[in-house]
């Protein structure tokens, strides 16, 4: 394809008609709503659905809904719709429903303003509803990523039967980038399971229901062992001049923008300074962390634009053999590039 | 010419009417030994009910295409026994969850079966919407005023007085409301074709309601939308009564308040929805997504080195689109672009600004702090963010609408009147692209052709095309001056 | 042996002994046992005589497969 100058929330809905999404439900919240309108403009034009929920809860229900009867479907919403749908996401969970979210993030808590930040990395990649599941968690950082993102999530989500979210925040939801959407994407999956409204899938049941302890204890180990199947062969992350970096940054989407600025600074002032991108947040990047940690590297700085919601997922995946610094910020303005190379020169003198 | 005798003779033959096979044969899904009844209490409403949407499901041959949806409540567990394609919703939400399943299987018939604490309370929003929407579904309204499944505490329908658990001095509606009418309150909406509130009491009301149960599947096979019947229904155990006395308090207490009737019925008139089935030819996707085959080739390899560029001015300026012509025509260089505009609600009446980077590499943060050059289309934009430019970067001012000059002396300062300049051509709102020309004088980081290229594909009309062509020549040439 | 028609079957095990099937029969043919089903229920049971085929205790029992009504049907038949 040729490449077209897109905002990252519009490539996403052109991206998942491609990936074969033929259903949208969603509500309108700043910084996603040009999601919900391009929906809402090409959903239509395909033969698709378009609906405007009457709320977060509701959109999220629909989706439980189309992904029953064996759709691929999607919604999109920011931090606060996000805290809405997280009941309808424990159900997806449950009931073992592909369907694919995207979460432009914005500040909070509370209503915050809209201006972004990465303060739902704990309720996006956690888990965040109740019971013990955990969602893919894909975070792009430009918008092709979100192009490329969207089309793996609706992959990954078929493929493991689990809700797939593209994590992003309102910068780069919002930034056009050139993006050249791909010739080819897979065709969805056979879904025997769905729930279709015929006779071949009239025996079939979608439900997270499960009233006896062991049936209930079997689903919950089904889910464990899909999550360590996903953490065994799902982790994807960038190396960006960390070949031989003494101090490497870990930071993801927006953030990680800032610091390819902030490591062309420090490498120019001739700090051995480099970064991992995290592609994958749920399952987190951990092997490529180990082996950094295992070699020439000092020291680890986290740069999040929260309060160091991911610290804690770097610190477990290296256990503790580096030294982790932090940088963060919040309330919705992106860290100025002088901030973090004052952070890491900070850390990369700090002798313990 | 022939003639044809037809002999008619009576025959009998003996018919038994049982379990309907919308039921399954057994309830395999059901935990315990005894997979042939119900979970439900003796003498029950639900269990009526279920009988009699099976039923109809069997005579009208809707077996294979029905898809039931459980909700939270006692019937949560309607799927061990309904003979259909089941899913079972969170509490509340099974509007919504059919919404999903409807529009994605417009040839399904979908059942939303509820009871009155997870229609009339946690569920509100989604039935009334359903509802409004006129969504092609049907909704089963179990109203039996309590609590059944979580052991009888207070539904939005409890009556005034009654006692359960969470009202155990009686329902006061000082302080806890009224008993919500669910069918008048669905009536008032446009959408729906059918309403209607029926006792499932004596013989005569279940046929009543074994009727209004047909009626509405009905309507859904024809697809004329959404219909909802009401059911006054017993809940002997939590009502604390025996059966005979159960259905005796519907008749005495509950139909009373809750009268019976048809609130709304637009069957005649009523038009089948439209159907939609999804596109699923590739090329014909990429033509409505106006995705264009083939390659994006760099038209040069030029150094430019990077480029951070603020473009500001109130809204309507055109300083946001401004910044996309030029990312666009980067682009189509073969350069690396970002264009990131200040959104939401600062946008609006205020100060529109967006930033701009054109590089010969990958670019780090779309958003540009220190800007290179700052093109400033009003006086508000160069107050805001001349103390912001790099030094050694330059400002590119409107002169016709900044009576000041730039104060800093570290930094380039060139004026343009844009709006002057667009109105000699008759086209004021050509200002940006009279700034877009001024930059490129300024700054060649690629030809005008390439600007023009975009404005030939942004404008529908030549006249448009060519005046902007002109303006952007207008800057340019007075920008070098 | 077959009962005459039309008769009513109750299914002793699938009966919760509510009743309303007793209430709802007209000519007063259904009654409840004095014994226990295997759910522990006194169980609604047909007099084996006298059943309409109103069809009245099919509707009024809460259990999908307790109650059936077997019944002559006059059809006509073209030949």
């Amino acid at each position: 394809m040729k490449k077209e100058l897109i905002k990252g929330n519009e490539a996403v809905v052109k991206a998942a008609i491609l990936a074969g999404c033929t259903h949208y439900f969603g509500y309108p919240i700043t910084p996603a709503s040009e999601i919900a309108q391009a929906a809402a403009h090409f959903f239509p034009l395909i033969g698709g659905t378009f609906v405007q929920a009457e709320s977060e809860v509701a959109a999220i229900n629909m989706v439980y809904g189309a992904a029953s009867a064996g759709r691929r479907t999607m919604t999109a919403s920011s931090g606060p719709g996000l805290s809405l749908k997280q009941e309808g996401i424990s159900y997806l969970a449950g009931a073992e429903l592909p369907s694919v979210i995207v979460d432009v993030m914005r500040a909070g808590p509370g209503l915050g303003n809209i201006w972004p930040e990465q303060g739902d990395y704990n309720q996006m990649v956690k888990g965040g509803g109740h019971g013990n599941y955990k969602n893919i968690v894909l975070a792009p950082n430009s918008a092709q990523e979100m192009c490329d993102f969207t089309i793996l999530a609706f992959e990954l989500s078929d493929h493991y039967r689990c809700t797939a979210v593209v994590l992003t925040d309102g910068s780069i939801g919002q930034t056009m980038e050139p993006v050249e959407f791909p010739d080819h994407v897979k065709p969805a999956p056979a879904k025997d399971w769905a729930v279709r409204g015929d006779a071949e899938t009239r025996k079939n049941l979608v439900s997270s229901i499960y009233m006896s302890t062991e049936t209930l204890r079997a689903l919950n180990e089904r889910l464990q062992k899909k999550y360590a199947e996903i953490e065994a062969r799902e982790q994807r992350w960038e190396d960006y001049r960390d070949d031989d970096a003494e101090l490497v940054i870990v930071a993801y989407g927006v953030t990680s923008r800032v610091a390819e600025n902030a490591i062309e600074e420090l490498r120019r002032k001739g700090l051995k300074v480099g970064m991992l991108r995290p592609k994958t947040l749920f399952p987190f990047p951990k092997k490529r962390l180990q082996e950094l940690a295992a070699g020439r590297v000092r020291r680890f700085l986290v740069a999040e634009m929260s309060n160091g919601q991911m610290i804690d997922d770097v610190k477990l995946a290296i256990e503790h053999k580096k030294p982790v610094d932090f940088y963060g910020t919040y309330g919705g303005k992106l860290p100025a590039v002088e901030e973090i190379v004052d952070a890491v020169e900070t850390a990369y003198n700090r002798q313990s | 010419m022939t003639t044809t005798t037809i002999t008619t003779t009576t025959t009998t033959t003996t018919i038994t009417k049982g379990k309907p096979s919308t039921f399954y044969e057994t309830f395999e899904r059901k935990a315990g030994k005894d997979k042939l009844t119900t979970h439900y209490c003796p003498g029950c409403g639900h269990g009526r009910v279920h009988k009699l949407v099976a039923e109809a499901l069997e005579e009208m041959g809707l077996g294979d295409r029905t898809i039931f949806i459980s909700p939270v409540g006692c019937s949560v567990f309607a799927y061990y026994y309904m003979n259909t394609g089941n899913v079972q919703a969170p509490h509340g939400r099974a509007p919504a969850v059919g919404t999903g399943l409807a529009r994605a299987r417009q040839d399904s018939i979908v059942i939303s079966y509820q009871g009155d604490g997870d229609l009339a309370a946690i569920g509100t929003a989604e039935i009334v919407h359903a509802a409004n929407r006129g969504e092609n579904m049907t909704v089963f309204f179990i109203n039996n005023a309590i609590y059944g499944m979580t052991g009888g505490q207070m539904a939005p329908t409890t009556m005034v007085g009654q006692k359960t658990l969470t009202s155990p001095y009686g329902r006061d509606a000082a302080t806890e409301g009224y008993p919500m009418r669910m069918s008048e309150l669905i009536a008032t909406l446009e959408a729906p074709v059918y309403v209607e509130r029926v006792s499932c009491t004596d013989v005569k009301n279940i046929h009543k309601c074994r009727k209004a149960i047909r009626k509405a599947l009905q309507l859904q096979v024809e697809r004329k939308g959404f219909s909802f019947v009401e059911i006054l229904s017993t809940c002997p155990t939590n009502w604390k009564m025996n059966p005979q006395d159960s259905i005796k308090w519907i008749q005495e207490v509950m139909e009373p308040y809750y009268k019976p009737g048809v609130y709304k019925d637009k069957t005649a008139e009523a038009k089948p929805l439209p159907k939609s089935a999804p596109i699923t030819d590739p090329d014909e996707l990429r033509r409505i997504l106006g995705l264009e085959k083939g390659k994006t080739e760099a038209k040069t390899r030029a150094s430019i080195g990077e480029r951070r560029i603020k473009i500001a001015g109130f809204g309507g300026q055109g300083a946001l689109t401004a910044g996309a012509m030029l990312a666009t025509a980067g682009m189509n260089e073969g350069l690396q672009v970002t264009w990131l505009p200040s959104y939401g609600p600062e946008m609006r009446g205020g100060t529109a600004n967006c930033s701009v980077i054109i590089s010969d590499k990958r670019i780090g943060s779309p958003l540009v702090m220190r800007p290179d050059v700052l093109i400033a289309m009003n006086r508000p934009s160069l107050d805001a963010f001349e103390q912001e430019v790099a030094p050694g970067g330059m400002i590119i001012v409107n002169s016709s609408m900044i009576d000041r000059k730039v104060s800093r002396s570290d930094i380039k300062a060139v004026y343009v009147p844009f709006t002057e300049l667009a109105a000699g051509l008759g086209l004021k709102a050509a200002a940006n692209t009279v700034a877009v020309g001024a930059f490129l004088a300024q700054e060649p980081l690629f030809d005008r052709e390439r600007i023009f290229e975009v404005l030939r594909t942004s404008f529908k009309k030549k006249e448009a095309v060519e005046t902007n062509i002109r303006a952007v020549d207008e800057g340019f040439n007075f920008g070098r001056t | 042996m077959q009962a005459k028609l039309p008769f009513v079957e109750i299914k002793s095990n699938q009966c919760k002994g509510c009743a309303l099937c007793i209430d709802s029969c007209k000519p007063k043919v259904l009654s409840l046992s004095k014994a226990f089903n295997l759910l522990g229920y006194q169980y609604a049971q047909y007099a084996n005589a006298g059943c309409t085929g109103c069809e009245a205790c099919y509707y009024a029992c809460p259990e999908p497969g307790a109650i059936s009504i077997t019944k002559e049907k006059k059809g006509a038949v073209s030949a």
